[in-house]
């Protein structure tokens, strides 16, 4: 279990983390999503003691980080997988974490093992590694501990898909043997296939939070018909809030209600179904769009999802 | 509105079973781990091990070099003394500096949440390795002050007292701790190395300049000048009460005040 309540992190003026709140559950996997620079590495870094916050408090299985005994074997962290020293063996890396730990030396060989590193990679040094491999090895040291919590910033940058697909599978089943996971990511379709709970930060604010189907079914019905002016003037007139995906419209209103919309106006519809996985994608780009660098042009109307 | 039934997920239940609190990490254990982090990669072991070689490198130039009358334990000792000068504090200064320039501190300082052990397991190791290097160091000078006699034809010479032989420890530890001090307060690998050099060096010759040509600052310097009641230990053994109060105030204003503001720093500051 994870709790951040009201945690605000500024600098100087400028606001990082402003008043954030939420809570990482047991036997679930949280997805912390949002653009770059939104505020999730900072939130990660104060959970574990790195940066301190300006206000607010954050709490590991109900205790403060700094006031766990033995922080690496109830937390697993993999904040920066480049963090290391360069001239270090990956069985290094890891002896010196389990030394640190208190474990014994098979657990070294059993975390290779766990996290598909051969031996000879092992024994090379981490200058020569891989962006995957070191993520890799930076998932081993934090599951070095057998660890209930894993905090674990961007783990899947530098994966190839099968290493993606493994990623995955190994924290589903962390999971679901109870642990409380919480990833972050900037990349929506990474943490829709994974997440259960979604926590969705832009500028430092919490845009949006709640389990994935709560979100999903706040993101509307998506809608396709040849006549798309016809339907939007119809759909203003129902004073239906509305967005253009690239060859359809989802509408913030469930399918039944824009059925009837489209039926009154006389528009035969192509498709008519909950918008789902289009809609989530949607939504983040939505939520994120004042907070995003590049500006995003692809809706046409404002639509105050979740 | 969306009327769909929101599906309410099933909080799974599955709860692990409670485990018990585990043991605290013993300090013991954070310093050995410190210890073995400062032998562990290829730049720290040959840090290391050149200390070994050079204080040979050193004897052997003695013996090479010196007039015959010179071949004493104290020549030896002297001439040692000037590698460990550079190679200790930059021993020192990388025990602190890689957590930062090398993004350990990432690792390390969750691992263990209180920078203040850490940095304590640092200091212990850093003195320890000290301690050991100059044992080490003196012991190769004997051996080559035994060997430079043979081979002049002279009974070895033994002109170091125990007095002295503490100065000369006590002379490089405080090296170290300067070494450490611009590690705490630089947090960057070449900022403190080359810091070390200024602060050693640099200022040293320009106090030393000072020194001779204006009155004043000669009579000053032994009250404000780090570098040159440091030196002092050298000879330890003729060091007056006098003296021992000189390197105490100057080391309050150029070591331990700096050492804490560093360490300031270090506790409040950000690990990226």
């Amino acid at each position: 279990m994870i709790k951040v309540d009201s945690l605000t992190k500024s600098y100087g003026g400028f606001t990082a983390v402003d008043d954030v709140t939420f809570t990482a559950r047991p036997g679930r996997v949280t997805g912390f999503l949002g653009p770059n620079g939104a505020g999730k590495s900072t939130t990660m870094r104060i959970m574990v003691g790195l940066t301190p916050a300006t206000s607010g408090t954050t709490e590991v299985s109900g205790r403060r980080f700094a006031d766990l005994p033995n922080p690496g074997l109830e937390v697993g962290v993999l904040l920066d997988a480049s963090a290391q020293h360069a001239g270090r063996t990956g069985r290094e890396i890891l002896t010196v974490a389990a030394h640190t730990m208190g474990l014994p030396r098979r657990r070294v060989d059993e975390m290779l093992e766990r996290v598909s590193l051969t031996p000879s990679e092992a024994g090379r040094r981490v200058r020569n590694y891989s962006l995957g491999m070191r993520q890799r090895l930076g998932i081993a040291t934090a599951l070095l501990g057998d660890p209930e919590v894993l905090i674990l910033d961007e783990p899947a940058n530098g994966l190839d898909p099968a290493g993606i697909r493994w990623m995955r599978d190994l924290l589903r089943g962390y999971a679901d043997e109870g642990g409380t996971v919480l990833l972050s990511s900037h990349l929506l379709h990474e943490i829709e296939v994974i997440a259960d709970d979604l926590v969705v930060i832009g500028q430092g604010r919490i845009v949006a939070q709640g389990t994935k189907t709560e979100l999903l079914a706040s993101a509307g019905t998506l809608v396709r018909t040849r006549d798309v002016p016809g339907l939007a003037r119809a759909l203003v007139d129902a004073d239906l809030d509305f967005s253009n995906l690239t060859d359809a419209l989802r509408v913030d209103a469930d399918a039944e209600l824009v059925g009837q919309v489209a039926h009154s106006a006389g528009i035969a519809l192509t498709e008519l179904r909950p918008a789902d996985g289009a809609g989530l994608e949607e939504m983040f780009l939505e939520l994120t769009a004042d907070t995003q660098r590049d500006t995003q042009s692809i809706h046409g109307s404002e639509g105050a999802a979740a | 509105m969306s009327t769909t039934t929101v599906e309410t997920d099933l909080v799974t239940a599955v709860a692990r079973p409670a485990r018990p609190t585990p043991a605290p990490i013993p300090m013991s254990r954070i310093v050995s781990v410190e210890l073995r982090k400062s032998f562990d990669t290829r730049s720290g072991f040959w840090l290391l091990a050149s200390v070994g070689i050079l204080a040979v490198l050193t004897t052997a130039a003695v013996i090479l070099f010196a007039p015959d009358d010179q071949i004493t334990y104290d020549t030896f000792g002297a001439a040692i003394g000037i590698p460990m000068a550079v190679i200790l504090p930059v021993i020192a200064i990388l025990s602190i500096t890689s957590e930062w320039s090398q993004r350990t501190g990432l690792t390390s300082f969750t691992l263990v949440p209180h920078r203040g052990r850490i940095i304590r397991a640092k200091l212990a190791v850093a003195l320890g390795v000290g301690v050991a290097s100059m044992l080490l160091a003196f012991g190769i000078g004997a051996l080559g002050n035994l060997l430079g006699a043979a081979i002049v034809g002279v009974d070895p010479v033994w002109d170091i007292t125990g007095g002295d032989f503490a100065g000369l420890i006590l002379f490089q530890i405080l090296n170290m701790l300067i070494g450490f001090m611009l590690g705490v307060l630089f947090r960057n690998s070449a900022g403190a190395i080359v810091g070390y050099f200024v602060y050693g060096f640099v200022l040293g010759t320009i106090t030393q300049v000072l020194a001779s040509t204006q009155d004043w600052f000669e009579r000053a310097q032994p009250w404000v000048d780090f570098n040159y009641t440091q030196g002092a230990l050298t000879d330890a053994t003729s060091m007056t009460g006098e003296n021992w109060l000189q390197l105490a105030v100057t080391g309050f204003f150029w070591l331990a005040l700096p050492l804490a503001i560093g360490l300031v720093a270090v506790f409040r500051s950000e690990v990226k």
